[in-house]
């Protein structure tokens, strides 16, 4: 079975962004760039289905600025066979990644597509959903756990009252939460084999996508500041100061 | 203007997230219409014809729709919502997995969780884990947006007589299929409507020291969360976890006990009204966005806080 699996550029999940003085944009100038923590998740899973004979192939694909081929070399590193890069210097809402994505697909007809549940930079959560759309594919997301067996996918999804166990026709698109698994290290040698791992870079004109916004940033501001609080000596008077204070309990 | 807001729902109860929506609809201004998508709904449209300025309700009620399968919802969402200016849900994890797919179909790049209307084609939403606001123009012709249910108050549930109409549309795509759930059953308040949240993090050690914090929050009558740090750890179920990917909550009190405010964390607490952390580590991050501080071993405070309430 062929898996093919998406990645995202994003801002390291330890850096709190800030605001450009102008306000037109968040200030990412000189901040350190990672592979989307969900999608580093969906790469795992599709290694691991490679590991246990279930995928013959593994195909990672991003979708954004040249620099965008350093995470595809990490999910190379990490036990990606090839990868695709659909190279645009534009910044992609969701819709238009999904299409861009859907391009790829149809050109790799992939059984299984493993993505992120969401990227920590927009928290849009949208485009594997909009993928499954647009191929009209079977979908799973938040998923905390996937078995493929006899051409179907069982996934067990965090849902917000607990856990729901769906059973998948393929094709069909999965994306993962937190608890689907928990990432490798890339080893130094798998780094070193991963230069040598075919990537192709085509772009949204190539795949016939039009890449135009729907959606214009308009600005960005912090949010509203907390007052500062005070630290309390004791449980006593932090029951004091809930009851009498704050008036929050009674 | 024509506003759809989709229900959520079990099927036998419309859930109060559905009136965050409806707050956020009046905000954007104009007739008010509530979709209720799923199997043997019925009570559930009398109880969305109730909520105060609502004009008309929509059932589809179809054995397909039973279980919200993104398939089977997402093209009747489509198929009924491209005859209003605006669709809007609760971003509860029904509406995050099935909205998008909705506005994929109608060509329309959706707009997530967001926490604020500008007007009717600008709103506010948080991004980066909620450290920057962002403020952004849709020019699609329909609008599809998730609404941030802390971000709106909830519209009355009575005081309105809006008439009900049958869809018939059914779509049954056949590709996936509802296997089963496991429900957390819990008599205590609903985390996201809940007025007090107690959470424990790490410091809680392991799940059977939850056991002090379940007691705190029965005589408080909250609801119990958790940092993500917890859940991974296997202390309690996924379903507890509070920040960026997992519950908003905004409650009058937030309790962190053990938590060290890790800033995914933060992004799903901050705007409860007034937060109390209490922690040995006087240098953990949550203490910043605290009221009242207290820096002591749980295992001490925590029996000590039970007896004085």
């Amino acid at each position: 079975m062929k898996v093919l699996v998406a990645v995202k550029r994003v801002v390291d999940y330890n850096v709190k962004v800030r605001p450009k003085s102008d306000g037109s944009d968040v200030d990412l100038a000189n901040v350190k760039m990672s592979i989307n923590p969900f999608c580093e998740i969906a790469v795992e899973e599709a290694v691991r289905l490679a590991e246990k004979g279930i995928a013959t192939e593994v195909i990672a694909v991003s979708v954004g600025a040249k620099q965008c081929q350093e995470q595809l070399r990490t999910a190379l590193a990490l036990g990606a066979d090839r990868a695709i890069l659909v190279e645009t210097d534009e910044s992609l809402e969701p819709l238009a990644i999904a299409k861009c994505l859907k391009a790829v697909c149809d050109a790799e007809s992939p059984d299984l597509i493993l993505m992120g549940k969401q990227a920590i930079d927009g928290d849009n959560n949208q485009t594997g959903q909009m993928l499954a759309a647009l191929l009209d594919c079977s979908q799973a997301t938040f998923a905390s756990e996937l078995s493929l067996d006899d051409g179907k996918a069982t996934v067990v999804r965090e849902v917000d009252g607990g856990l729901q166990t769906l059973e998948l026709s393929l094709p069909a698109i999965v994306t993962s939460d937190l608890r689907l698994n928990e990432p490798r290290y890339a080893s130094l040698p798998n780094i070193m084999k991963a230069k040598r791992k075919p990537l192709d870079v085509k772009t949204p004109d190539d795949l016939g996508v039009s890449a135009a916004p729907r959606v214009t940033l308009l600005g960005v501001e912090l949010p509203a500041e907390r007052q500062a609080g005070i630290k309390v000596e004791d449980v006593a008077m932090l029951v004091d100061k809930l009851k009498n204070e704050a008036k929050v309990i009674s | 203007m024509s506003i759809l807001v989709i229900a959520e729902h079990d099927n036998s109860s419309l859930k109060p997230a559905t009136l965050n929506s409806v707050t956020a609809a009046q905000a954007i201004g104009g007739d008010i219409d509530i979709l209720v998508v799923g199997s043997d709904c019925q009570g559930v449209a009398e109880q969305a014809a109730q909520v105060a300025g609502i004009s008309k309700v929509l059932v589809a009620d179809n054995a397909a729709y039973g279980h919200q399968l993104a398939e089977n919802v997402a093209p009747l969402i489509a198929e009924v919502g491209a005859g209003y200016s605006h669709v809007l849900a609760t971003a509860t994890t029904t509406a995050k997995n099935i909205l998008p797919r909705a506005a994929a179909l109608m060509d329309v790049q959706a707009i997530s969780e967001i926490s604020a209307v500008v007007s009717a084609d600008t709103f506010k939403r948080p991004i980066y884990a909620g450290n920057v606001i962002a403020t952004v123009q849709s020019s699609d012709a329909i609008k599809v947006l998730t609404v941030r249910g802390t971000a709106f108050d909830a519209a009355p549930a009575e005081g309105g007589s809006a008439t009900i109409e049958a869809v018939a549309s059914a779509h049954d795509a056949g590709k996936s299929e509802f296997k089963g759930e496991e429900v957390a059953k819990s008599d205590r308040p609903e985390l996201t409507a809940a007025k007090i949240v107690v959470s424990g993090g790490r410091g809680m050690g392991n799940g059977d020291n939850f056991s002090m914090i379940y007691s705190i929050a029965d005589k408080l009558g909250a609801g119990v969360g958790a940092s993500r740090a917890a859940v991974d750890a296997g202390f309690v179920p996924n379903d507890m976890q509070v920040g960026q990917t997992g519950k908003i909550v905004a409650p009058d009190l937030y309790v962190a006990v053990g938590i060290s405010g890790a800033i995914q964390h933060l992004a799903g607490m901050k705007d409860s009204k007034v937060i109390v952390a209490i922690n040995k580590d006087e240098e953990a991050p949550i203490f910043s966005v605290a009221d009242y501080g207290l820096v002591a071993d749980l295992f001490t405070a925590l029996p000590e806080l039970d007896a004085a309430l």
